[in-house]
């Protein structure tokens, strides 16, 4: 079911419980105010909102230096000009200084459509994890983001959170118990498992319907949070499937793909077919086109599985691929 | 300039605006507002101003212009199209699947597109780069940058200002596009430049300012620029976000992003006399 609010709208209301909860809370924009949904916490605290202009360096160290003061700065820009145009300030005035800023970063890879490709953010997840000391989190739903964005505030420490803005599939009704470090078994299954965030989780999701018709049982993970990411889950899944797709809006290099390969090699080596940007610049579009252009589709996801399932039947089949 | 000429320039412009809207009515949203307010530059410069050939994109010693506001390429495609670099129908391919035109410059994509541009505040040191090579070179191209106002808040702006006025860059002619609007309200409201005429003099720049919509003002404005010499120069260019597309206009700041209906469109090329614009 698509969800009634927008993502950003849910995120403005995060953002403004946000502040009533805690007078520490501050925000700083840079002029993606109005098109992130940020914009409306300025009428509630107009003393406690800022916005640098389109100087994201600048909004960057601006909330370091708030936040060495005492503060809890939320910084918001697009996935693209929150990662890689600010990865210095993140790894240094952020980071390596212990600053606990929450910084968002919203549509990211092919979610950028019609701004094409020079927004289309397929690195921002393997810029941000490989900075020690960030937690990366990414909403599917709107409740997602409600229960995680909350969560998020009250973890001590450097954020980045990536986000589509727009109207998305509701996967989750009120009664979902959230944790933040805590991956979600959305469906169990034995055959296979299918790793998702963000946007692909639905596309997961239908891929799993899809599997099911074909006798395939599926288990899904929603990885909201990539790092930490949470081994426990991925070990045991890997355990009990012996075969895992990765499911991500965003290249198949440093991202979601990476995370779950360093788990698995390490504690149950099984294979891990990649879902994802295989490498390549994005391009400008719309959200249906570009799942189709670069085959990130349910049927995309149905076939990897039957790579990964087969590579696992297939024991002389180790080194292939 | 005799009045033959300008009003060529004049039917011209007029034309870049009316495909510009057409192109992203056809998408049914998109940067109106920074694409009209540099139309009139845009068409000084490809029909009067830049050593270009339309039938040798890569010409050597071609005048460059580098968008570094990358958001208002739309504007420059109708330009390039109307100079014969790809057919005027190609235009309608904006923003659609497997498109040589997306929203912001691909250098790689576009007939015509000497750099690409998107990420705000990277162009101007993208010409600063190929003024340098220029006269390198030995060439005697000139570089033109189009910056925004909001974009100028960017550090890197600045830094590239540095190096141009570092190195005497006087082959280097940036326009900003001063219109005094960006995303999240007007320019002084959001972050303000303070005068951004004075600035660019203590960066050691010359500056000009000219009537971002006064075409024969424009003309002249370059020739003197261009005969400047030992410094890079800075026009700044007093213009209004949706000039020339009454609902735009009206929008003043939602102008920077709008959805743009087939009506609207309409309206719009009935206002610029389209019909009567094409049959002369
Ligand atoms: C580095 C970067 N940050 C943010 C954006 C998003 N963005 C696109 S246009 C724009 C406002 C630009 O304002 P201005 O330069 O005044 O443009 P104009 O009024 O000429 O359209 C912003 C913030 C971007 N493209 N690049
Ligand atoms: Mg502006």
């Amino acid at each position: 079911m698509e969800s009634v609010k927008e993502m950003r709208q849910v995120l403005g209301d995060c953002i403004v419980d946000a502040m009533k909860k805690d007078s520490r809370v501050v925000l700083i924009d840079a002029d993606l105010g109005k098109p992130n949904g940020t914009f409306s916490a300025r009428a509630v605290f107009p003393g406690r909102c800022f916005d640098v202009g389109v100087a994201e360096q600048n909004m960057a160290a601006v909330a370091a230096g708030m936040a060495a003061y005492g503060q809890v700065p939320i910084i918001n820009t697009f996935a693209s000009f929150a990662t890689r145009r600010i990865c210095d300030q993140v790894a240094v005035s952020i980071c390596y200084a212990g600053r606990n800023v929450k910084i968002i970063g919203t549509d990211p890879g092919i979610a950028a459509e019609l701004n094409g490709g020079t927004h289309m953010a397929v690195e921002d997840i393997g810029v941000m994890r490989s900075i020690p000391n960030i937690l990366i989190f990414e909403p599917c739903d709107t409740v997602e983001l409600g229960k995680g964005f909350a969560a998020a505030m009250e973890y001590d420490g450097p954020v980045y959170m990536r986000m589509y803005r727009k109207k998305v599939e509701e996967l989750h009704d009120e009664s979902y118990v959230f944790g933040l470090l805590k991956a979600d078994v959305l469906k169990e299954g034995k055959d296979v498992t299918l790793v998702c965030s963000g946007i692909m989780v639905a596309e997961a999701v239908r891929a799993g319907l899809m599997l099911e018709e074909a006798g395939v049982e599926a288990e899904i993970i929603n990885i909201h949070t990539v790092k930490p990411v949470d081994e426990a889950a991925l070990a045991t899944s890997a355990r009990k499937t012996g075969a895992m797709v990765t499911c991500e809006n965003h290249n198949v290099l440093g991202g979601l793909r990476a995370a779950v390969a360093e788990v698995v090699t390490r504690r149950c080596p099984v294979p891990v077919i990649p879902v994802g940007i295989q490498n390549v610049n994005g391009e400008v579009g719309v959200l249906p086109y570009l799942l189709k252009r670069f085959q990130l589709t349910a049927s995309d996801i149905m076939q990897a599985a039957m790579v990964a399932m087969e590579m696992k039947n297939d024991r002389a089949c180790h080194c292939k691929n | 300039m005799d009045t033959a000429q300008i009003e060529y320039l004049e039917e011209t412009a007029r034309k870049i605006r009316g495909l510009t809207l057409r192109a992203i009515g056809s998408v049914g949203s998109g940067h109106v507002g920074g694409c009209m307010s540099i139309v009139e530059l845009v068409t000084v410069l490809y029909f009067a101003a830049m050593n270009i050939d339309p039938s040798r994109p890569g010409m050597p010693g071609r005048d460059r212009l580098v968008l570094s506001k990358g958001h208002a390429g739309p504007t420059v495609y109708s330009a390039l199209a109307l100079k014969g670099y790809f057919p005027l129908s190609e235009l309608e391919t904006l923003n659609k699947p497997m498109t040589r035109l997306p929203s912001h410059c691909d250098m790689n994509k576009t007939p015509g597109i000497d750099m690409t541009a998107g990420s705000l505040g990277q162009g101007l040191s993208c010409a600063v780069g190929m003024a340098l090579a220029a006269r390198m070179n030995g060439g005697a191209e000139y570089i033109y940058a189009i910056i925004g106002d909001g974009e100028s808040q960017e550090g890197q702006i600045w830094e590239a200002g540095m190096a141009a006025a570092h190195y005497r860059l006087d082959n280097l002619i940036v326009f900003m596009d001063y219109n005094k609007l960006q995303i999240d309200g007007t320019v002084d409201e959001v972050m303000t430049l303070m005068d951004p005429v004075e600035k660019w003099k203590a960066f050691g720049f010359h500056v000009l300012e000219v009537d971002g919509h006064d075409l024969s003002s424009i003309v002249r404005t370059i020739q003197l620029a261009r005969n400047r010499k030992g410094k890079p120069v800075m026009i700044i260019l007093h213009t209004i976000k949706g000039r020339g597309i009454s609902f735009a206009e009206k929008a003043g700041v939602d102008s920077h992003s709008m959805k743009v209906s087939p009506e609207q469109v309409e309206t719009a090329m009935k206002e610029l006399g389209w019909d009567t614009l094409w049959n002369q």
